[in-house]
This record gives structure tokens, C-alpha cells and sequence, in this order.
């Protein structure tokens, strides 16, 4: 069992007017073999939690602690973060150019088991990764992400989730820009994973749609950088119902 | 960081921008065999205002000891079938249709080199390996003047490597006349020693049709000068041009590209990447193009990328391009230096890759299209070593900083 804490979290970034609070103290709990969703309107900190907790240098911490299975993650480096267990699937995936995608797998599995993969069963592993994500094993070939569709993008941030096997995993927006029938592929990708002993998941998304095949344990709306209110899946048919309107419209306390 | 460097122009702008067509290049200064064409520079010279003239050991006068031999005799053994290498005389080196001097160094090696050398490859020759010519200097004291001529007979097809090795003042004047049609890949690889000077112009013909790739890969040396020169001998010729330099703590690597459209349906490419590191390491790129009047249907693009890896170093990156005519397929440059791309790092990182890990990734992946493009298949392992070395140099450093 492993557990994710993130204990009253507030994150600034800086503006050209000087640091901006975003998050204002967001405290949520995710245990392995959970799901949640982190659902919210744009600029609400959705995306910002993730990068935090990933530890993007963008963003600063000012407050709190996010710990996992007790160990305190704000003090560890990005890389550290990683090797820990978290991972986290980028709505905006980086190119790399000039690395392929084999030798990056390669290098980060290396990285995160402290020895290198067999190269027999590794070469099936990532063809099967790149397979159930309908990616052709050219990919292997290919420069991290440089000229990737935003499709494949997203199916590519799932097939290193499936190799790369960690305890949390984080996707943000994993869902923004896929059609259906994408959206599907990944959405087996995600349940495969979460399938798996000892996973657990903190999808964040703007819409529901994703949430008809990745059933959320737990749904937490965000917005103005707290948790405005967690429940079970029902929340989220609420949102899709209604939209975000009661939350953003609430009388002010 | 100190960083010039061109936005980009349209070519529109530029041809408007273009002063009166009488114009031969103001950046480049005529070919001639004569010494007094080339005065002794001041420093605030065009051409010579990047370079540090106090390092250049003397190459700008006549040598005080009698020059060295880096190699070249010996190189004759080891040649492919066909291939001769032979000496010739100064009158001869010019009926041959050698290209002049056009600086004070280069007019210093015609005045002073002991022999003139003619590498000879026959018309119509298809090499399998590549021509290595491995020069090697044994020490800073010596001055080395060399003189060449690489002929490429007409369909010829040739890979031409030169190594630099070991330490020397080394002053080089090297014309590659490439006959119609031929296919000629030069690759002149700098690995000198710390405190090595290299000065060169590679003069490059290119024959009717005729494909040129020549590269420039330097990494050792405390100061090297190089200027590729590219112009035309007949329509529908093709010269690519890439560089790769890596520029530690002291380190003066300056690359100096001009290509002349002389010729109608001509085309250029330029590809120059660079990183640098440590207190004072400089990196200079030039890149002057001119199309000439007569250049229509022409097509050139020069690139030019540094990496700056470390405070205290400066990037020069000065593309300069001079249109004449508008009646052209296309012209463009680019030029940009900066630093590693946090978003990379943090991506690779965020996958468990450790940060020393991950910059030599993103260096490796940042030279690698260009090793493969240089097309030397033998040397791409080492220049590859050579990357990783000058990069572990970085993360040492910056672990005790």
C-alpha cells in the first residue's frame, strides 16, 4: 500500500507584476489502488498541482508539504521525484530533438531501476507498449515527440507509463485534443495501469467525457486554487450536467 | 553572455535593402596573390575585428623558423588506387586554376610554404573508404604552412577527411576545384591540443552539377580560424556546409563562411551548431552570402545554433546576406543561441533521468542530426566521443562550482 498526501499546498508562480498565488492550499489524500479526478475551470490550479508536485522550477512553493508514503517529496529534485514512483503525463508533451524515443525509454528505465533493462525482452516490451497505444514501432526510431500529432503526443505519455511502471501516476489533461476513438485507446492504456497492484491515479481534466472509461474513485473540484468540494463519481455528473456554474456563482462566505 | 546576432529578413527586405548593383561583397575582401593586397590587420578590420590577433603566434608575418611538416609527406603511402598525391610548382599551382589568397594568412602560405600539394583524384574515380590524411603537430613552436590543392576529376565520387592532431601553429590554404558532376564530401576535424593555433581557408570550386558537403568539426586548439569559401564554375551546383564546434574555457573557435553565387541554379546549405562553456570561451559564426546580378533561380540557407552551457562565455553569430537579384528560388538565415531549454530537462528528468544525464541527452541529441548529416559513417563514433568528453568537462565543473 502507498499513499500520496498533498497537505494544504500553495504554489505561486512569477508574473511580470511579481509571484501570483495560485493554489491557496489544496489538501487531498489518493491511496494506491485509487482514482481520482481533479475537475475544475480553466486557471481553477488544476494543472498547476500537477507541475508541483512534479516539481517544475517554474513554480514556487510557499506553503505546505506533499508526501509519499510518508517521505517528504517538496525536498527531492525533479528526477528524485521520479524515481520515487510519481510520474506525471504532461499536457503539452516536450520535444526532444535528436533523442530517440528508445534511447530515452532506455535511459529513463535505466534511471528509475538502477540497472539497464534486457535488451531481449525490453525491444518486445516497448514494441508492445508502442502496440497497445497504436503506435508503429517506427516510433522507437523517432526524436522524443518532434513531430508527433497531438494524438500520439498523448498515446506516447501513456506507452511510458506502461513502461515505466510507477506508483502515482499524475495525467494531466491527458484527455485535451483526442478524438473518440483515441480517447479510447487511451483510456484502456490508463485502466491497464491502473489495473496493476499498488496503483494509484490522479487524472485532472476539464471535461467529463474521459470519466464514462476511467471510472474516478473520487472527484474533487478545484476551484480559485483550493478544493471546493470532493465526492464520489456522482460529482462528476453533476459538473457534466450542470457545468461549473454553482461553484464559480457560490455566495460568498 | 555577450550575444549578437541578425533577426532574420525577408527576402523582399533585403533585396530592397540591397545598395547599387556595382557591388562585388564589401564583407570579402578580392583574391590576390600578392602580399601587399593584404596589409597587416589592425583588428578593426571586418574580418578581423572577433579575432584576438594577439594569439595568433605570429602567422600574420613571414615565419621566423623554417616551417614543419604536419604529415603530408607521409600521407602519399596510404592513398586508394588512383588517388596521387604530388607536389607542384607555384606556376603550376596556378594554371591549375588554384583560388588566390584572399587574407594575409593565406597570402603567407603561398609566400612561404616549402612545396605546393596536389591531391589528385581521377574523373570519374568511385572511392569506397574515405581519404584520411592525418596531420599531427608535436609542438606550439612549430609553424606549419601547408599548401594544397584537392583536385576532384568531373563524375568523381570521394570522401576527404583531415585530421588535426598534437599542437602547432598551423596556416592552411587548401583548394578544392571539383570537377562537373562530382560528389565530394570534405570533413577537416580539429582535435588539436590546448594550446594549438589554426588558421585555414578551404577554397571550394564547385564544377557544373557538381554536389559539395564540406564540414568543419572543431573541438581542440586555443585559437582556430577557419574560412570556407564556396563559389561556382558553372550552373546547377550544390555545396552544403556544416560545422559542429564545442568551445571550453579559453577557447577562441571562430568559422567564417562565404558563399558566392556566381552562377545561375546554384544552391546552399549552412548548418553551424555550436556549444560553448567555462570562463571566456568564444565562438564566432559568419555567414555571408551573396547573390550575384547574374545568380537567378538560386536557392541558399544558412543556420546557425549555439548552445551556451555555462556563465562567462560569448557567442558571436553574424549572418550577412547580399542580394543582387530577386529572380531567385529562395533565400533565408537563422540565427540562435541560448541556453539549455529548461522544459527538456525538466521533461527528461521528470522521467527519472538524472540532470547531468539528461544535458548530455539533449546536447547529443542537438549535434546528432548533424554527425549523421556530415556522412562520414568512420567518424561518427568519434565525433560523438568527442561530444561526451567536452560535456563531462561541464558536469565536473559543475559539481564543484
Amino acid at each position: 500500500m502507498s499513499k500520496l498526501e498533498i497537505r494544504d499546498l500553495q504554489v505561486s508562480v512569477d508574473t511580470e507584476d511579481g509571484p501570483k498565488e495560485i493554489l491557496k492550499g489544496v489538501t487531498l489524500t489518493i491511496e494506491s489502488g485509487q482514482t481520482h479526478a481533479i475537475m475544475g475551470p480553466n486557471g481553477s490550479g488544476k494543472s498547476t498541482t500537477a507541475y508541483s508536485i512534479a516539481g517544475h522550477p517554474k513554480y514556487t512553493v510557499t506553503g505546505g508539504e506533499v508526501l509519499l508514503d510518508g517521505e517528504d517529496v517538496l525536498s527531492m529534485s525533479v528526477d528524485e521525484r521520479a524515481r520515487a514512483g510519481l510520474f506525471l503525463a504532461m499536457q503539452y508533451p516536450v520535444e526532444v530533438p535528436g533523442v530517440s524515443m528508445a534511447n530515452f525509454l532506455r535511459t529513463a528505465k535505466t534511471a528509475l531501476d538502477g540497472e539497464a533493462p534486457k535488451l531481449r525482452t525490453w525491444v518486445k516490451d516497448v514494441n508492445g507498449a508502442l502496440d497497445r497505444m497504436r503506435l508503429d514501432t517506427a516510433f522507437s526510431a523517432r526524436s522524443v515527440n518532434e513531430g508527433f500529432s497531438g494524438g500520439e503526443k498523448k498515446r506516447a505519455e501513456i506507452a511510458q507509463l506502461d513502461l515505466l511502471d510507477p506508483k502515482f501516476a499524475i495525467l494531466d489533461e491527458i484527455d485535451s485534443g483526442l478524438d473518440i476513438d483515441a480517447l479510447k485507446v487511451v483510456s484502456d492504456g490508463i485502466n491497464a495501469f491502473s489495473g496493476r497492484d499498488g496503483k494509484g491515479l490522479l487524472l485532472i481534466t476539464h471535461y467529463t467525457r474521459i470519466l464514462r472509461y476511467v471510472q474516478p474513485d473520487v472527484v474533487h473540484v478545484f476551484v480559485d486554487g483550493r478544493v471546493a468540494e470532493s465526492g464520489g463519481p456522482e460529482l462528476a455528473d453533476e459538473l457534466e450536467a450542470n457545468g461549473y456554474d454553482r461553484f464559480l456563482h457560490a455566495p460568498l462566505a | 553572455m555577450t550575444v549578437t546576432q541578425t533577426p532574420a529578413e525577408t527576402v523582399a527586405g533585403a533585396v530592397e535593402a540591397a545598395p547599387g548593383a556595382q557591388i562585388e561583397s564589401h564583407l570579402n575582401p578580392p583574391p590576390s596573390y600578392d602580399l601587399g593586397d593584404h596589409p597587416a590587420p589592425t583588428g578593426r578590420e571586418e574580418i578581423w575585428r572577433f579575432t584576438p590577433l594577439k594569439r595568433l603566434g605570429g602567422l600574420l608575418e613571414a615565419p621566423a623558423s623554417a616551417p614543419v611538416d604536419l604529415g603530408w609527406a607521409a600521407a602519399g603511402d596510404a592513398l586508394p588506387a588512383g588517388v596521387t598525391l604530388t607536389t607542384v610548382s607555384d606556376a603550376e599551382a596556378r594554371e591549375l586554376g588554384e583560388v588566390p589568397p584572399n587574407d594575409r594568412p593565406s597570402a603567407l602560405v603561398v609566400e612561404h610554404a616549402d612545396v605546393v600539394r596536389l591531391l589528385d583524384v581521377p574523373a570519374e574515380a568511385e572511392l569506397d573508404e574515405p581519404i584520411v590524411l592525418d596531420l599531427r603537430g608535436t609542438s606550439a613552436e612549430d609553424v606549419s604552412l601547408s599548401r594544397t590543392i584537392v583536385r576532384i576529376g568531373r563524375f568523381a565520387q570521394a570522401t576527404i577527411v583531415l585530421l588535426h592532431s598534437g599542437s602547432a601553429r598551423h596556416s592552411a590554404l587548401t583548394s578544392y576545384l571539383v570537377g562537373d558532376g562530382a560528389n565530394v564530401t570534405v570533413l577537416t576535424l580539429q582535435d588539436w591540443d590546448d594550446d594549438a593555433v589554426h588558421l585555414g581557408r578551404d577554397a571550394i570550386r564547385v564544377g557544373r552539377d557538381a554536389t559539395v558537403r564540406h564540414a568543419a568539426v572543431t573541438f581542440g586548439g586555443d585559437l582556430v580560424r577557419l574560412n570556407a569559401n564556396v563559389e561556382y564554375d558553372g550552373p546547377g551546383g550544390s555545396a552544403e556546409l556544416l560545422g559542429l564546434y564545442f568551445a571550453d574555457a579559453g577557447q577562441h573557435l571562430e568559422h567564417r563562411l562565404f558563399v558566392d553565387h556566381n552562377q545561375p541554379r546554384t544552391s546552399s546549405n549552412v548548418v553551424y551548431k555550436g556549444a560553448l562553456q567555462g570562463e571566456r570561451a568564444h565562438t564566432v559564426w559568419i555567414g555571408n552570402v551573396l547573390i550575384r546580378k547574374v545568380a537567378e533561380g538560386i536557392e541558399t540557407y544558412e543556420e546557425n545554433r549555439n548552445l551556451v552551457l555555462t556563465d562567462g562565455c560569448q557567442a558571436d553569430s553574424v549572418p550577412n546576406l547580399e542580394i543582387e537579384t530577386g529572380e531567385i528560388e529562395g533565400a533565408g538565415h537563422a540565427s540562435a543561441t541560448a541556453r539549455f531549454d529548461d522544459e527538456q530537462l525538466f521533461y527528461l528528468r521528470s522521467r527519472g533521468i538524472a540532470d547531468d544525464e539528461a544535458r548530455r541527452l539533449v546536447l547529443e541529441g542537438f549535434f546528432a542530426d548533424l554527425i549523421r548529416k556530415v556522412g562520414v559513417p568512420a567518424l561518427e563514433e568519434r565525433m560523438t566521443a568527442s561530444v561526451e568528453r567536452e560535456l563531462a568537462r561541464t558536469v565536473r565543473a559543475g559539481e564543484t562550482a
